[in-house]
């Protein structure tokens, strides 16, 4: 439906949507580039998916649209055109009118865009009064229309609520009712679905396209999470350390990637359909001003050659609309949606189990979360707890790795039962029984450096001391792919990706039997989740570890797990193997979950 | 991974303190009143209770105090005590406040619920009656007396901030992470806690050392000093109040000592909270 229209519409001059030409932002004080040579079209009723790591300059770009930069920053050079008015050059005043008018801006957390302590429905009919939209009698009405086409209720209740009474997915459907209010012709979405879970994600992501095509909006959607993309974008842009990589239509992207990071973006997202052998990219986005010259990704491809360090390669067009940044794009052959795929986890394998959860019941105070859960574990293995947020998989984790003590139930290790607490358990149960946290960024002691974070637990459990100690702190980091010049780093100076790789390796300093991994990729970015999750499988492979791995993302269970449990209310509504419920599930709400994840293939 | 192999090795604490001015001055600025105090009183033109003319003349560099002592020599004797006093008792109080604040968070439950209630009834009085109290039973107070009561009547204020901060800290989950490794309490209060305090403490005890000066010279004017006739900052101010008009010196000398002093060592202060804040985000 999109499609006919955009072609009736689509004139030599773009007339609607918007036109970004050159755009260049620099740092102020220093002249190093964040983003430069940026050319994007954003056609009427067209949404585009701005796509790349953390440090790429995705949400610059995005914030540029509205002619702004973030403090430190500048717009140095380039138009960005709105049916023929630069808002670059606009006097401040116009911008200010702009801004959300016509040109509107989602967030990557709405919660920090909502006042907490006005009322929704306040905070609806404020924007029409500030917009001097409508009348006074008007504005409640169309508060309540605004919301009902975002599928939520719109009674008098719901518009007294505050923020914190929605769960996230409201207040992001909110924020997206409050952007589209005022009708603008052109929305920015900076990741607005990170940190939901698939279900809400998929409503949010709905609700815009929905929108976006009823109103004509084009939209520009900021995000790292190419299997998004491909669920709602028409067109897609990869963004490398400040510059598009390759710029073409969704199903040619997917089909046809042409850029050697695109690519490597692609190898690195587990899919839906089959077991992945899902690789992550080697080193780390280059940040401003440490730029390799020449092509940027020229350090950490796999295809480069000496001609791509000496200058920066032109976008080339390879097909209609299909750009590239490469200059051996013809040379470095086709590519294939399916490659890496390798067979399922052998659901009939011989299990020997390690460890066993019975009758789990779970408490916070009075109030009881999970109910009667069971599960085992066996060696070698990697059972995965999946589930909406709320529905009690990392409660679960806690509890079997003893940082939660309020349950009952039995969790028995090699048939022996664990106390609820990880202090009253023997320190050889605490040893063996490793837990990795989601959020790498406060699991780390920021005061610690690298060496004292890995040595702790050998100390603490008498494996190695002094010397010996180090040398094995060295080893560790090879195996999780660390440098040996970050030994003696604090932890701050990490990037996301490394403070993970430093947190395995602490869990791995205790030469763990069974490791507790809860969500441990969803802060990062898909390329670092991709790397993570191949160094996990090879410490499974190799040392035989067992793991619980707890997520709300589907695909990447097919690739890393042999059995899963979903989990609904605290609850396990279906088990069994990965194979045999992604494949024939039997409950509802599973194959909710699974048509609610994104798909790429 | 190769640009940071690339980057130089973090400078040390010490060396990076080294290159922040606000640091530096205020740390300079300190060590000088510091020198002043401990070795003015070996040049000081007169002893410390020495007459040296007719009460507020203008001999002198500042003139004479209302009973003829020369100001100049009551200025260079009289930092020794006031400082070694404030800095003991400002230790002192930083040291209890931050045990009850830091134990009382870690702690949670039902244990900080008590610590915290006790610590508010200690907060409800003044901070200078506490003092008053004890002093008053005693005659002649020794230096150590007046310490011990200052620095307890600063732990119950340091104790609510050292608690403030330790919240944030205690719930993240490499606390948790210790935690779960079966670390003692002790050794996770120490080695995982207290370093990411350190900025907002330091704060702390630089505006706690103004305010023991403060009641040091508070409590000298009362009365209660450990040495009544001794050359004393926050004495010296008290006795010459009343002829500020006929002879300023005698008053402002002094609070220019104490100003320096202060601003000093909240300079330095600063310097190392905003040094240990900017290692974290």
């Amino acid at each position: 439906m999109t499609a006919t229209t955009r072609d009736v519409q689509q004139t030599p001059t773009p007339s609607g949507g918007l036109v970004i030409e050159d755009l260049g932002v620099t740092l102020t004080g220093r002249p190093v580039d964040v983003v430069d040579d940026i050319d994007l079209v954003l056609r009427p009723g067209e949404v585009v998916g701005l796509v790349g790591e953390s440090g790429s300059g995705k949400t610059t770009v995005g914030t540029s649209l509205l002619a702004y930069s973030r403090a430190g920053a500048l717009i140095s050079s380039g138009k960005v055109l709105l049916e023929g008015r630069d808002v670059l050059k606009l006097p401040w005043r116009e911008v200010r009118q702009l801004r959300g008018e016509e040109i509107a801006y989602v967030p990557q957390d709405p919660a920090s865009a909502l006042n907490p302590s006005i009322r929704i429905g306040k905070q609806l009919v404020e924007l029409q009064e500030l917009r001097g939209i409508g009348t006074a009698e008007s504005r409640l009405q169309a508060a309540r229309e605004g919301l009902t086409e975002v599928g939520l209720p719109n009674d008098t209740e719901f518009l007294r609520r505050y923020a914190h009474q929605l769960s996230g997915g409201q207040v992001q459907r909110v924020a997206l009712a409050m952007s589209f209010l005022p009708k603008p012709k052109v929305l920015v979405l900076d990741e607005p679905t990170t940190g939901l879970d698939v279900t809400t994600q998929k409503m949010v992501l709905d609700t815009m396209a929905q929108l976006c095509r009823d109103h004509g909006v084009s939209a520009l959607y900021v995000t790292h999470d190419l299997a998004v993309v491909a669920n709602i974008a028409d067109r897609v842009a990869v963004m490398y350390a400040g510059q598009i990589a390759e710029l073409g239509p969704k199903d040619t992207i997917f089909a046809n990637p042409s850029h050697p990071y695109t690519r490597a973006l692609l190898d690195s997202i587990p899919h839906l359909s089959q077991a992945r052998d899902v690789k992550g990219i080697p080193g780390r986005t280059p940040a401003p001003g440490m730029r390799p010259g020449g092509c940027r990704f020229n350090d950490r491809c796999a295809h480069a050659i000496d001609e791509c360090r000496q200058q920066v390669p032109p976008l080339i067009t390879v097909a209609p609309d299909h750009e590239v940044r490469c200059i051996r794009v013809d040379e470095i052959g086709t590519w294939d949606i399916q490659r890496g795929t390798i067979p399922d986890a052998d659901p009939d394998r011989k299990r020997d189990i390690i460890l066993s959860v019975e009758g789990l019941d779970i408490f916070y105070g009075r109030k009881q979360i999970v109910h009667d859960v069971t599960f085992d574990l066996a060696k070698g293995e990697v059972v995965a707890l999946v589930g909406e947020s709320g529905s009690g998989k990392t409660t679960i984790s806690r509890s079997v790795g003893g940082l939660h003590k309020d349950w009952t139930g039995t969790v028995a290790f090699e048939g022996r039962e664990l106390a609820n607490s990880a202090r009253k358990r023997s320190a050889e149960d605490r040893r063996r029984i490793q837990y990795i946290f989601q959020n790498p960024y406060l699991s780390l002691n920021p005061r610690l450096t690298i060496e004292q974070i890995i040595k702790r637990p050998m100390e603490l459990f008498g494996i190695a001391k002094g010397k010996q100690a180090t040398d094995r702190v060295l080893e560790l980091m090879e195996q999780v792919a660390l440098g040996s010049a970050m030994l003696r780093y604090q932890a701050s100076r990490l990037s996301g990706g490394e403070r993970q790789r430093v947190a395995i390796a602490r869990a791995l300093a205790a030469e763990p039997d069974v490791m507790i991994c809860d969500e441990i990729t969803s802060a990062l970015d898909v390329s670092v989740q991709g790397s993570i999750v191949a160094l996990l499988e090879g410490l499974r492979k190799q040392r035989g570890i067992s793991m619980i791995f707890v997520t709300h993302n589907l695909a990447l269970v097919r690739s890393i797990a042999a059995r899963v449990q979903i989990l609904q209310e605290g609850r396990v509504v279906e088990a069994g193997s990965v194979v045999e419920v992604m494949e024939r599930p039997r409950e509802e709400y599973t194959r909710k979950l699974l048509s609610d994840s994104p798909r790429i293939a | 991974m190769s640009t940071t192999a690339n980057a130089p090795s973090t400078p040390s604490f010490g060396e990076r303190a080294m290159k922040q001015k606000r640091f530096v001055f205020g740390f300079t600025v300190t060590l000088l009143v510091i020198a002043f105090a401990i070795f003015a009183p070996l040049f000081a033109p007169y002893g410390e209770e020495q007459t040296a003319g007719p009460p507020y003349a203008k001999n002198g560099l500042f003139g004479t105090d209302y009973v003829g002592q020369d100001v100049l020599s009551r200025l260079m004797h009289g930092g020794q005590g006031v400082l070694l006093i404030s800095v003991l008792a400002t230790l002192l109080g930083m040291v209890l406040g931050i045990l009850i604040g830091v134990v009382a968070a870690y702690g949670g439950g039902w244990l900080d619920e008590v610590m915290m209630r006790l610590n508010d009834v200690l907060l409800a009085f003044p901070q200078i009656l506490l003092a008053l109290v004890v002093l008053t039973a005693l005659s002649n107070p020794a230096a150590w007396v007046i310490v011990v009561l200052i620095g307890a009547s600063h732990a119950p204020r340091v104790a609510r901030v050292s608690r403030g901060v330790a919240l944030g800290i205690v719930s993240r989950d490499f606390v948790v992470a210790a935690e779960a490794l079966g670390e003692k309490r002790s050794r996770v209060i120490v080695a995982e806690v207290l370093p990411n305090m350190i900025g907002p403490l330091l704060a702390e005890a630089g505006l706690r050392l103004t305010y023991s000066i403060g009641v040091v010279a508070a409590l000298g004017f009362l009365g209660f000093a450990a040495d009544p006739g001794a050359a004393n900052w926050g004495q010296m101010m008290n006795e010459n109040r009343l002829g500020l008009a006929t002879q300023p010196w005698a008053v402002l000398a002094p609070v220019l000592m104490i100003a320096i002093f202060t601003i000093a060592t909240n300079l330095m202060a600063d310097g190392l909270a905003q040094l240990s804040q900017r290692g974290d985000s």
